[in-house]
């Protein structure tokens, strides 16, 4: 991976993101430039499906920079984010020291505690020189860890650097570009909030959700993409409990494309509802003549516009 | 001070930028979003960094600098529209001078109403002293009655120093929940192989000491949902007393009132003052002593909430009559549906204080099935037990299914 330098304008940096098939908007593409050209974390917040993580990935793949990721969860500490020490190894270290007669205290423990024995875990890796540039750092879902582990990422993200009590301090000789996502299924702490630059991603209006499924469902239909977007943009303003994000309509075009389906008709989109719509009431809402009605609605407004 | 965008050095905030940025944090300051000067530093950064590009452009960045919150993002777009337009501008200023005739109410846009105070909240105050000096001494009728807010002050004294020394005493600490953290602990299920490995190397390796970790334990967070309506209105202000004391005590304690809208008061009950609190709390719920419209509170709260404050396990305390305005099948759906997301449902019913209380009306027999516990709560000694109950988990007296029974029996007889 041949690492490129930082885009050096908001239009360079929507365009970075063209590249890899990821169509933002001018908002995502001014936080992402200040976020880069101002060495700030990127705080992500939305809906489940509309591409947070994404991001990181492709900000990753055309920068030419590794990806490294931290899934959190509830119960993540420290030796699951930043170190842990082989513990096996170093028992048979010591058992083989022991063995060969060797008592030196201090030179025992100096061999067990080196870097041939430390597992080091994404928020270590981050930090470790690099030679194709500064990694990318995902830290995905950080609202499912508690607020000890948040009060712990503050501080490496201050400073980025970690104290290893047998070892030292490891000191980033150059910054990660940090990127971390919610689904705000809990209120991350507003002091981690003020360090990052935040931005909240929704879902996209009907010409970038059109763009979007024409990029990554490459030979699906004209006018079945049309209808695809008009329809779930409808079922967005309807009173559901969860409604369908980029994630789900991309799927649905990948099924019907599957499917070898030229048009929509209320059979089909009624057997299909299930890739959209996860829960039942959502389902049953929809049963019957409210899907027929919407998709009239939608063939009428797509036969005005021609 | 109307904002003039410098077009000079692009390099430098020259000019009146750097002020005119300054102030616009103030006047968002004022309206509610935190910012603070650190963060007028970083927009300058920003800015600089960015350019002054396209109007957009200028927004966005000023946008991601300032807002941290989705909530906020409202009110800044409504400050920026106000702040950064000449004409208009002037025009509002002018309009604010003239002599005042008391406009027809309309319905104000979001965050609108906050702002436009915020800009222009020192007029007001010269307005009204020019005003006061006309007028006499006579009592004025203030804002809030009128818009039926509930006055704490009504409250006599006595009664409320007694009610809230007797609620400190109550908050005793609540039963805790196992998480999935590990840290050390005495008797634990997991060998601690890192302090066993420390504890061994300070014999030479020997020997092997173990260590043990087990679960941490944390009380679980609240989340209260407590009616407002017209007919819990004697016991509304009490309860908020109590749960102000709870959100002092711990950590995640979430409380919503609901009448006829749903509203979240949780910040507003942080405040460290009791009395500070519930004039928070007044101010930004409208609907006090309205009517109840429970199904379609729970509806707004699950769809909108409940997947941001249930999570970990969450007890959830409803505090309402069950008396509902309209009672069809949404309340069943809409409680069920509150039960499978929370860790324990209680319901606490001041209906219970009288004796001969059957579940008769329809709203109440509609949501007994779907409750973990069915409490009364209108004096003191009702709130020890609920304490009570929440500390050692349910107890005989407050099973709903003695109550259905009854009902039930009732209904065969």
């Amino acid at each position: 991976m041949t690492a490129r330098p930082l885009p050096a304008s908001i239009d360079a940096t929507v365009d970075l993101l063209a590249e890899a098939d990821y169509l933002a908007d001018r908002s995502l593409g001014t936080v992402l430039y200040l976020a880069l050209r101002m060495g700030r974390p990127i705080f992500l917040e939305g809906e489940a499906g509309v591409g947070k993580t994404e991001i990181a990935k492709v900000l990753s793949s055309t920068l030419g920079r590794r990806l490294i990721r931290l899934q959190c969860y509830e119960g993540l500490d420290v030796a699951a984010a930043v170190y842990e020490w082989n513990y096996a190894a170093q028992m048979i270290a010591i058992r083989v020291a022991e063995a060969e007669g060797e008592h030196d205290r201090s030179r025992l423990e100096h061999d067990v505690f080196s870097e041939r024995f430390l597992i080091k875990r994404p928020l270590l890796q981050a930090l470790e020189p690099d030679s194709a540039g500064a990694p990318v750092l995902l830290i995905d879902e950080i609202d499912r860890t508690d607020e000890a582990f948040e009060a712990f990422l503050l501080e490496v993200l201050a400073d980025f650097q970690v104290t290893i009590p047998e070892l030292g301090t490891v000191k980033a000789a150059q910054p990660p570009i940090v990127v971390i996502t919610s689904n705000r299924t809990r209120e991350v702490h507003d002091a981690l909030k003020r360090r990052c630059l935040y931005h909240w991603v929704g879902y996209p209006n009907a010409d970038r959700e059109l763009s979007i499924v024409r990029k990554k469902v490459p030979g699906i239909g004209k006018k079945l993409s049309e209808q695809i977007v008009g329809f779930v943009q409808r079922l967005r303003n309807q009173d559901l409990f969860k409604a369908p994000g980029v994630a789900e309509t991309l799927d649905w075009a990948g099924a019907l494309s599957e499917l070898d389906v030229v048009a929509l008709d209320p059979a089909t989109v009624s057997d299909t509802l299930g890739v959209l719509l996860k829960y039942q009431d959502d389902i049953a809402r929809l049963e019957g003549s409210k899907v027929k009605e919407l998709l009239d609605e939608v063939k009428a407004e797509l036969r005005a516009a021609e | 001070m109307p904002a003039e965008r410098s077009t000079s050095n692009e390099n430098q905030p020259t000019g009146r930028l750097a002020e005119n940025v300054l102030y616009f944090a103030r006047a968002l300051r004022a309206a509610g979003i935190p910012v603070g000067p650190g963060a007028v530093l970083d927009a300058l950064e920003a800015l600089r960094v960015a350019g002054i590009g396209t109007k957009e452009d200028f927004y966005w960045t000023l946008h991601a600098v300032f807002v941290k919150r989705h909530e906020h993002s409202v009110l800044f777009d409504q400050a920026f529209r106000i702040f950064f337009r000449r004409r208009g501008y002037i025009d509002q200023m002018l309009a604010m001078m003239m002599p005042q005739v008391p406009a027809p109410p309309q319905a104000p846009q979001p965050g609108s109403t906050r702002v436009h105070e915020a800009l222009f909240s020192g007029l007001d105050d010269k307005l009204k002293r020019q005003r006061e000096v006309e007028l006499d001494a006579r009592m004025t009728v203030s804002d809030r009655e009128v818009l039926q807010r509930k006055d704490f002050a009504q409250m006599t004294s006595a009664e409320i120093a007694a009610a809230k020394e007797a609620m400190k005493r109550l908050v005793l600490p609540l039963a805790e929940i196992r998480t999935r953290r590990l840290a050390p602990h005495r008797h634990g299920h997991l060998i601690d192989i890192r302090r066993t490995l420390r504890a061994s190397m300070k014999g030479g390796g020997d020997f092997i000491d173990l260590r043990f970790i087990g679960p941490k334990t944390k009380p679980p967070p609240l989340v209260a949902l407590l009616d407002i309506s017209g007919s819990m209105s004697q016991y509304s202000r009490i309860f908020l007393h109590f749960l102000h004391a709870l959100t002092d005590a711990r950590r995640r304690v979430s409380t919503f009132l609901f009448g006829t809208r749903l509203s979240n008061v949780t910040r507003a009950l942080r405040e460290r003052d009791p009395d500070d609190a519930l004039a928070a709390c007044s101010a930004s719920v409208p609907d006090w002593s309205g009517g109840t419209r429970i199904a379609s509170s729970l509806r707004g709260f699950n769809k909108l909430w409940a997947r941001r404050v249930l999570t970990q396990g969450a007890v959830v305390l409803l505090i309402t009559d069950g008396l509902e305005r309209d009672a069809d099948d949404t309340l069943a759906f809409e409680i069920d549906r509150l039960h499978r997301s929370c860790r324990r449902l209680v319901w606490l019913n001041p209906l219970l204080r009288f004796e001969g209380f059957e579940a008769r009306a329809r709203g109440i027999r509609a949501m007994l099935p779907h409750v973990d516990e069915f409490r009364p709560i209108h004096n003191l000694e009702s709130m020890a037990g609920l304490v009570a109950a929440l500390e050692h988990g349910g107890d005989r007296a407050g099973d709903p299914k003695a109550w259905m029974q009854k009902a039930w029996m009732q209904k065969v007889a």
